[in-house]
């Protein structure tokens, strides 16, 4: 699993993709970053951790696309699959690979806090607590990410796919407004990945959107592993 | 298992596969002792990749067996992945990783623990890489790919190395190159050659297995197996000496069916197309019956020994065979083999 795990993290800079991912995260939430707080004169870090979320919906696929799809698509998996390693620990190995460069990533963006204390008071761990929460909510999307690139040999579809699916997760409670049944909207809020985010950004730890982030990560990884068990066994 | 007690490296037992309702493997049984190289062959979409991909784990099977020395691969995969080295049809390389990193990969991956250096070295002199170690897969030749791909079966020196069509695309020079490496595999490995190139198999393994259909219609050593398909043998010869006498004495032989003159001719000699009984070897006594009478034998060749006439030989005769009915019997039955060997 371990070699799986370096090949992974190496295969990112080895190929622009890893090299993409970071710059394209850094650059985006720095642009959001400076106009929700700095341009604004505000330290208040509730629209910039929001569009952050947003700003993942594209990324985030970038990071999986190509996890499984590459491998099926140049026979690469035959290696990893007759190899003594479990199908588990395989794709252990690839989500916590994208898991390590995406938290790595948002933990630089840290830095950006750095002036707001400068001008303003703010919570810091209030800061903590959303850049937890947008690693978990990252990590449920890497879920989704890997399931898809398994469904698929093709990394643009794997790519494409994903980004439509983490928004749908992501806005699911937007259509709320045009939802008249109770029970929907309740459903939907509650597959809302952008609802469940709020509570952080008020200041709350929200156990229970850490265990739904959680869960869609576990999920993701369960669906995944089902499909090389089906594949074997088709 | 105690190892004394598996003297099979593989074992396959009424092995199917079936994907819908087609059978791409469809109940075959055979088994590779230690040490033995085994040629198996088939022509294309015989089910011979999807046999080896059953045996390596990449497949599971619908219903049957499959032991790899003595651990079941359906039971204990772990432990039955440890013992082989799979070089699949297409070599898994990773374009984007020089030789050397790729080799490190492997290493890792299957867990080995060795003095990687100087194992990583062996495998390369082995395999005749060690030139290119340090540059990028995606830029090699086909022949060096192919090789990589072997020294990647061959890290970690598992007893068991599965080649899945090897020379499949290189030039003359590489695949006589890939055979010698394969033969000097044969000396401290078990050895299962998947191919469709008959001369391959004639010039490296021990025994072969043919493969038609999803059915076994032959395993047999390889000296043996042409008389799988024989109806009987027949042989040219030349003989010096008057031709009906030579004719007369000849068909008065035991064992010989049919003599005829084919009209040919080497200096005084006179070339005979003669025919024997299935299982009887009438050579020696056509050298005898000749030596009483002071009659020359110049020459003498069997035809149709060839490997290839074999083959097609075995295949059109299992392809004529009703299409359709399950039949689960292997149309040669080598029921027979297997008390050979047990």
């Amino acid at each position: 699993m371990g070699a799986i795990y370096k090949k992974e993290l190496r295969a990112y800079f080895t190929t622009p993709v890893g090299y993409i991912f970071v710059a394209a995260l850094l650059l985006l939430s720095a642009v959001a970053f400076s106009f929700t707080t700095l341009q604004v004169q505000s330290w208040h870090t509730t629209q910039y951790f929001t569009l952050t979320l947003f700003i993942y919906v594209v990324l985030v696929p970038v990071l999986t696309m190509k996890s499984f799809s590459e491998e099926r698509r140049t026979k690469t998996e035959q290696m990893l699959l007759t190899s003594p390693v479990s199908l588990t620990g395989m794709v252990m190995a690839k989500y916590f690979a994208a898991m390590t460069l995406l938290s790595g990533v948002v933990l630089v963006t840290a830095i950006y806090w750095i002036p707001l204390y400068e001008y303003g008071e703010p919570e810091t761990a209030v800061l903590i607590g959303n850049m937890i929460a947008l690693i978990l909510a990252g990590s449920a999307f890497v879920g989704v990410g890997l399931f898809i690139s398994s469904l698929t040999e093709n990394q643009m579809v794997s790519c494409v796919v994903t980004i439509v699916v983490i928004l749908l997760f992501l806005v699911a409670t937007f259509a709320n407004s045009y939802i008249n049944s109770p029970a929907l909207r309740t459903m939907l809020r509650w597959i809302s990945v952008f609802s469940r985010f709020g509570n952080f950004n008020n200041g709350i730890f929200d156990i229970a959107a850490v265990l739904y982030y959680l869960s869609i990560t576990a999920v993701g990884i369960f669906l995944t592993v089902r499909v090389y068990e089906k594949r074997r066994w088709g | 298992m105690d190892k004394t007690e598996t003297e099979y490296m593989i074992e396959v037992e009424d092995l199917v596969k079936r994907y819908g309702q087609k059978y791409a493997v469809d109940g075959i049984s055979f088994k590779v002792k230690r040490g033995e190289v085994v040629g198996f062959l088939g022509p294309n979409g015989a089910g011979k990749s999807t046999t080896i991909n059953v045996i390596t784990g990449f497949l599971s099977s619908t219903s049957g067996r499959v032991i790899v020395e003595g651990h079941d691969v359906l039971d204990e995969p772990t432990a039955a992945k440890k013992l082989i080295g799979y070089l699949p049809e297409q070599p898994p390389l990773y374009l984007d990783m020089t030789v050397d990193e790729y080799l490190n990969f492997t290493y890792e991956l299957k867990g080995c623990r060795y003095n990687r250096k100087k194992h990583l070295e062996e495998v390369c002199s082995v395999t005749k890489i060690a030139d290119v170690r340090d540059r990028l897969i995606k830029n090699l030749s086909k022949g060096y790919r192919q090789r990589v791909g072997i020294a990647q079966a061959l890290v970690g020196n598992p007893p068991l190395i599965i080649l899945d069509e090897p020379t499949v695309g290189l030039d003359p020079k590489q695949i006589i190159e890939v055979r010698s490496l394969i033969r000097a595999l044969g000396e401290n490995h078990t050895v299962l050659l998947s191919t469709h190139i008959l001369s391959e198999v004639q010039t490296v393994c021990d025994r072969i297995v043919i493969i038609n259909k999803g059915k076994i219609i032959a395993d047999e050593k390889k000296e043996d197996i042409v008389r799988a398909a024989e109806d009987g043998r027949a042989y040219v010869a030349k003989i010096c000496g008057p031709t009906r006498e030579v004719t007369t004495c000849l068909r008065s032989r035991p064992g010989v069916i049919r003599v005829e003159r084919s009209g040919e001719r080497d200096g005084d000699a006179h070339s005979y197309v003669i025919e024997s009984e299935p299982g009887t070897d009438v050579r020696k006594a056509i050298f005898f019956a000749l030596a009483q009478n002071n009659w020359p034998l110049v020459g003498l060749e069997p035809v149709g020994e060839d490997l290839e006439d074999v083959f097609i030989k075995l295949v059109d005769r299992s392809d004529t065979k009703k299409p359709g009915k399950q039949n689960r019997k292997p149309v040669i039955d080598n029921s027979d083999i297997e008390r050979k060997e047990g």
